[in-house]
Order: structure tokens, then sequence, then C-alpha cells
């Protein structure tokens, strides 16, 4: 067990290596977590001997496989409050979830859930189905890659439009700007058939409004689909308060295994939606004529799924539950409060640095993008990690945001492409925090 | 000088630095020291693209019959590297740029930049002065 910081490192081998004889400072959180031995041990389990296929066969050793998958959905359903298991697919991760949704519904008739959902007289699009044209898809303008070429190719496969929330100077855009962009196109005879909102950004880590955000995407009758990938590490997540219609995650970024995520969605939509894969698995009766699925939420599970993996999931949300419980829960905040603190204070403190993502700090989690004239990201990383020290540079999966900011690839030749992140976790320390910065420093001294 | 002597002389230069740091230090020197290549030059022709950081080249023969190689990055430690490229390859013949195994690269412990991993444009570019190498040495 552990009630300090200090205490809850050593839960995470990773964490106690060395490169070039420094101390691993890992600060590439938002990429992926490490992960708790609880995690590791099970999977290390599972691998050596609690291994057969899951939902398949009459024995044991297949049944322990089972009820670990399973046991797994449970803890997500408790995780994120959904009302049950039928609400939580186990996907390959937030893009597969994504995706999931994307295809489901380009291929959606548009019957059953236009009765529940359309705004305008429940009108269908010419074809009959869900999305056509006159139909529009709304991300928000944070959004990272996957949360945004799925609706494109959704909006290349039927027909439908896309549209998106503009980015303020800060990086962020309001509830009052998604009203009136719903307004403005259902005012010009169009339907907005999904919102897709980002939950936390993974360039600007501003916690987004998402409750205000579904209940806004409700009112003009579309879909609300939270993309949860970092924001289901940071922030409570209750599907039921948010109302949203699907929130997906990883696993990995939750201490889980990689290649894992969930897709959690309404059970009367998930009903509504076509299969997206078929497979093993996902069947009631196959005749070599016609099949028939098996209820949810095994439909939208084809084939043999990562079973390892998302077991891993059970002990992952219970290693962030005990971090999101009594002193503990308050330990982290008060050291992230200080990183955060200390953080803003001195990138505003070193000549031409600028960070990104303007926001209160109770909006925002540890996680800051920065770019720093005379410096390419690229160099700065490079020098890093010789100090030992692990960041991300580049366009972040978010190449739209990156142009928003005039670092994108269309930029002159003689402003560097990309910025430099830093991304916190529960496990990182204010010493940490200091010992970057002090790093950064020497490196900017380097390289002017 | 042949491509191996200058190679040589490299990995005999670095041999001085104890630490990474004295390394970094001197790649970044020779990387503000490359002339830069003018404006006009950095054209979408002569880029080659990595992930994170861009590399412009240019190349030309001369009627001594050798190539001359011209080169920018936008990211200081690359252009480093490029200098020593260019240092090694400036006025060689072509076959003997096809033919050169660039082991100084790896005895400077510079390795890791020519990981594919890394994505700065390094590897693509050493595969493109390899191309016009091999274009105008079946050219002759």
């Amino acid at each position: 067990m552990f009630n300090t910081i200090d205490e809850l490192r050593k839960e995470f081998p990773a964490l106690a290596q060395e490169f070039y004889g420094k101390p691993l400072v890992y600060l590439d959180n938002a990429a992926t977590s490490q992960k708790p031995l609880s995690v590791i041990e099970l999977m290390d389990r599972m691998t050596r001997l609690t291994n057969s296929n899951v939902h398949r066969a009459m024995y044991r050793l297949s049944d322990e496989v089972t009820s670990l998958y399973e046991r797994a959905r449970d803890v997500v359903v408790k995780f994120i409050n959904a009302p049950g298991r039928e609400n939580i697919i186990f996907t390959s991760g937030t893009t597969a979830s994504i995706n999931l949704v994307a295809r489901s519904l380009a291929d959606a008739p548009c019957g059953e859930l236009s009765e529940k959902y359309s705004c305008v007289g429940n009108r269908c699009s010419v074809n009959g189905k869900f999305l056509g044209k006159g139909d529009v898809i709304v991300f928000t303008g944070d959004s990272h890659h996957s949360n945004l070429v799925p609706w494109q190719l959704a909006a290349l496969r039927t027909g439908a439009e896309i549209e998106y929330t503009r980015l303020d100077k800060d990086g962020c855009w309001s509830i009052t700007q998604l009203d009136s962009l719903l307004a403005q196109i259902v005012e010009s005879g169009r339907r907005v058939r999904l919102v897709a909102i980002t939950h936390i950004s993974n360039v600007l880590g501003i916690i987004n409004p998402v409750k205000a955000a579904v209940k806004v995407a409700h009112k003009y009758g579309a879909l609300a689909l939270v993309d949860g990938a970092q924001g289901i590490v940071h922030e409570k997540v209750d599907v039921i308060d948010f109302n949203c219609d699907f929130y997906a995650f990883s696993a990995h970024k939750i201490y889980g295994q990689t290649g894992v995520g969930v897709l959690y969605g309404k059970k009367e939509i998930l009903e509504a939606m076509p299969a997206f894969m078929g497979g093993g698995d996902m069947v009631d009766r196959v005749s070599y004529e016609k099949t028939t699925y098996a209820p949810l939420p095994l439909k939208f599970e084809a084939g043999t799924p990562n079973f390892i993996g998302a077991a891993s999931l059970a002990p992952a949300l219970e290693f962030a539950m005990l971090l999101r419980k009594d002193e503990m829960a308050l330990e982290i905040e008060r050291n992230e409060k200080a990183i955060k603190e200390y953080l803003q204070k001195e990138f505003s403190g070193i000549e031409g640095v600028q960070w990104y993502g303007n926001a209160p700090l109770q909006k925002r989690i540890a996680l800051y993008s920065i770019t720093v004239q005379g410096c390419h990201p690229a160099d700065m990383a490079q020098i890093l990690d010789k100090m030992g020290i692990a960041v991300r540079t580049g366009l972040l999966c978010a190449e739209p945001v990156m142009n928003h900011f005039g670092v994108g690839v269309n930029s002159g030749s003689n402003t560097p492409q990309g910025m430099l992140r830093v991304s916190f976790a529960p496990y990182n320390t204010l010493a940490e925090a200091e010992y970057f910065i002090t790093s950064l420093k020497r490196c900017i001294g380097m390289l002017r | 000088m042949t491509i191996k002597e200058i190679e040589d002389s490299i990995v005999e230069e670095f041999s001085m630095f104890d630490d990474w740091m004295d390394k970094y230090e001197y790649i970044i020197e020779l990387g503000k020291n490359v002339p830069l290549l003018e404006e006009k030059y950095k054209t979408d022709d002569n880029l080659i693209s990595g992930c994170q950081s861009r590399v412009w080249l240019g190349c030309e023969i001369k009627d001594d019959g050798n190539l001359y190689f011209c080169a920018d990055s936008d990211a200081i430690i690359t252009k480093g590297i490029i200098s020593l490229l260019i240092r090694a390859f400036n006025g060689q013949k072509p076959e003997d740029i096809v033919s050169a195994d660039l082991s100084f690269i790896d005895a400077i412990g510079l390795r890791e930049n020519l990981s594919p991993t890394r994505a700065n444009g390094l590897v693509s570019m050493i595969k493109q002065i390899k191309d016009y190498a091999l274009a105008y040495s079946l050219k002759k």
C-alpha cells in the first residue's frame, strides 16, 4: 500500500530505471502510462498459466479466463458508473472505439436511431440512412486525429458534412460557441447527427465542460460522443451524470495493457446500431446465408479479443480508484497543483518560452506543450533524453491544433514544426518538475 | 582526402570529448556554423521530410566530375550531423559516395541519430545522397 507519492512510485518498476547514468524522469504520460505491479502480475499470471481462449470452451481453464475478462467489464461499469455490462464494449483502444461508432453509424438505417434522436421532425436522408446529404457531424477543434479522421471518413462514405468548433487564442472553445454553431447548422435546414467532444485535449491539457456540451448536442437532437483518451485518467467519469451517448478510452493510458480500449454506449443506441465487424463470438446463429447477432456487448466484439489486455483493466482501474480515495487523493491533488503552479511560473520566467492552453489551474491538468524561440523541439528532446528525461515532441497527433498555433506543417522554413510536451502522472514528483526546468534551461543555453 | 580518411579524422576529433555534453555542444557549434542554405533553395523539391525535423538537400556535379552538396535543417543537431556528412562527401566521386559505409557515425557515438524511430530526416538524407551519387555514377 502507499500513502505518499514516493511510496506510490515503488508500485511502478519502470520508474526505477536509469538512462545514461541518470534516473529516468518519465514525462510522457499522455502518450502512455507506466504499469503498476498489480497489472504486471495479472498479465504475467495469465500469460504463464491462466491462458485459453475466452467465451469458448467447457473446461476450467477457459472458465477462469472468461471470468477474468468479464470481471474487468464489471470494474469498468463501476469505474465510469455505467448502467450495466451490456454498455461496455471492449475494443483495441480509443481510436478503435471511435471508429466503431463512426463506421457503424455510417451503415445505420435512419429509422430507429432517428426516431429517438432526430431534431428536425425525424427527417431522414433521401437514402434512408442515419447519415447522408444534409447531415452534419461536429467535433471540437481541440481534437486529436483519433477524434477527427474517423468522422472525415464517415462523411466521405455517406455524403454527410463535418464541422468543428473554432479555437480561441488560448486553444479553448466554449459552450456558447458550440450552441451557436449547432443552431446555425439547424437553421440552414441541415441536421446535426453527432457531436464528438474531446474531454481533455492532449496538446493543451484543458478540461472541457463535457456535461454541458452533451446537453447542447442533445438540445439539437444530436448524439454525443466523448473522447476520453486523456479524460479518463484525470477526471471522475460518470456516464450517467454526463448523459453522453458514447464514451471512448484506452486502457494503456490508465495503467492497463496496450491494445485494449473501451467503448461505453447507451443500450438502446448500441442496439439500434448495425454490427461493425463480423466474426466469431459476436453471433447468435450463423448459416451459410444469414447471421443473427449476439446480444450486447458481444455483438461488437468479433473474433478473439485481447483477453489478457482486457482483463488488465480490472487491476488497472482498481489501482486508479485507490488513487482517488481519501488521503491519497488529497496528496495527489496537492502534488499536481504544486507542479502546475511551479511550471507556469517557471515557463513564464524563461525568455522565449511560450506555453499553450491558458486556463484556470483547476480547469487544466499537469500537461504542458511549449515552444521555445530559437530552439527546435526535436533538438531539445534529444538533449533532454541525455539527461534522462522522456518528453514528447512533434505534432502530437493533432496537426490542426498545431496549425492553429502557427507551428504546423505549413509553418515557414524558419519556424520549427511542433511543440515539446511534458505530461505528468500522479507518480511524478515536484522534484522531477524542478529537474526538468533546470535541464530545459541548460538545454536552451546550449542551443541558442 | 578520401571519404575514409575524412571519416577517420572526424572520429579522431570526437575522441577528445569525454562526455555526451561536450560532444553535443560541438555538434551544435558545427550546426550553427554551416553556411545557411538560401531561402530560395528551401523548396519542396529539395525537402526531405523527417517526421520531426526538416532537411533540405541540393546536389550538383562540377566539371571535375565530383559531387557537391549543400544542405540545411531546421533542427540544429541534425544540421551539425549534416555538416559532418557534407564534409565527408563534398568533392568526392559519385562511385565512392555510393560505396561509403559511413561507419564513423557509429564510431563517434551518434548511431541513435540514424535510428529510423528518431525520424529526424537523416536516414532519408543519406539515402537521398546515395541516390544522387548512384544516378550520376550511372550517367558517366
